[in-house]
């Protein structure tokens, strides 16, 4: 089979299967806390609920090293800038997480000072809902998200993502 | 609920020594209040500060009250929380801005140094202007914010994004924003 640019081949096809194989267990998150659901952050990232079984646990606190972004809290609107400029200085291939109400849609911040949702602001791949989220709610957040990066097609002269949220059966 | 003749050592002290300066004053329960008229009102905070016999030496908070719906006349009330550590006492002292359209009253700066980002807070959120303020700027929203959030006529769904929106659609099909 040839190695042509849109991976249809066999071997473009393993080869995408294995790079999302490689991916998918050593996610570098950025955790962007703002808020009280930092808590439940340091929970599950910690020994207890332990992301490391997901190759998901070496946090990198420079958005140029991890291709995960954990919006942790409440994001008000003199946040927003500095959210979309993190964001912004990631490397492809990257998703995010909107870990908490607070993210999802503003949670009962209905106000003046508060981003109704970071969708509104970046794309979003894994909404974690509650308030604080369960560190399980987290763990299956996570796991779709490997589901999403193992379904989604990945070439080595970029990654391409696929608009959905995800939910673990994408195509 | 206002008692113009409240007893109070406090009270009957910034009477005696600040002829017509209190214009209201109530103890109801412990709860000891007076209200000032604006342009007496940085005196009487500069001699509960330094009379000995009040010797308020730590301001608790300094905030504001929009009166709007309140029906009441002028609209914005500004609140000092006083706290002595030395009679352990507490005192309230409030004054009234006069010009509902753009209210100003005296900082206290001077007096308490605690006062100054209380007194942004309520230029922030209120529009009380504070003449003397060393650094009179916002401190919880953005420069390019229009208005002030906490007052009663600020509409409650107004939103003033920095960053403008994306679109949501392309995210979440069947969802309309």
């Amino acid at each position: 089979m040839a190695v042509e640019g849109q991976g249809q081949g066999f071997f473009t096809s393993r080869l995408s299967d294995g790079i999302a194989w490689a991916r998918k267990w050593s996610l570098f998150p950025y955790p962007f806390v703002t808020a009280c659901c930092g808590m439940e952050y340091m929970s599950v990232s910690s020994a207890h609920y332990d992301l490391d079984r997901f190759g998901a646990a070496w946090p990198r606190f420079s958005p140029r090293q991890a291709d995960l972004l954990m919006v942790v809290g409440t994001i008000s609107q003199k946040m927003a800038p500095i959210l979309l400029k993190v964001y912004e200085q990631m490397c492809e291939p990257k998703w995010v997480f909107a870990f908490g109400v607070c993210t999802c849609t503003g949670g009962f911040y209905d106000n003046y000072a508060t981003v109704q949702g970071i969708d509104r602001i970046i794309p979003v791949d894994c909404y974690i809902p509650g308030c604080p989220p369960r560190p399980e709610t987290v763990l299956d957040a996570l796991m779709k998200l490997q589901a999403k990066i193992q379904a989604s097609h990945h070439s080595l002269t970029g990654g391409v993502r696929p608009p959905g949220r995800c939910n673990g059966s994408l195509p | 609920m206002s008692d113009t003749a409240a007893t109070h050592p406090v009270i009957e002290r910034l009477r005696a020594h600040l002829v017509d300066a209190v214009v209201e004053s109530h103890a109801h329960r412990g709860d000891e209040t007076a209200v000032v008229r604006a342009d007496r009102y940085h005196d009487a905070v500069r001699f509960l500060r330094e009379d000995l016999e009040c010797d308020f030496d730590f301001l608790t908070d300094l905030t504001a009250i929009d009166r709007l719906k309140m029906k009441q006349k002028p609209r914005f009330e500004v609140v000092l929380h006083l706290y002595s550590s030395r009679h352990n006492a507490r005192f309230r002292l409030k004054t009234r801005p006069e010009n509902d359209a753009a209210p100003v009253v005296d900082s206290v700066v001077d007096v308490y140094p605690a006062a100054n980002w209380p007194e942004r807070e309520v230029w922030d959120m209120f529009g009380v202007r504070f003449t003397g303020h060393p650094n009179l700027k916002r401190i919880l929203m953005y420069e390019e914010f229009v208005g002030h959030p906490l007052r009663k006529d600020y509409p409650v769904n107004k939103r003033q994004p920095l960053v403008e929106g994306r679109r949501i659609a392309d995210d979440r099909p069947g969802v309309v924003f």
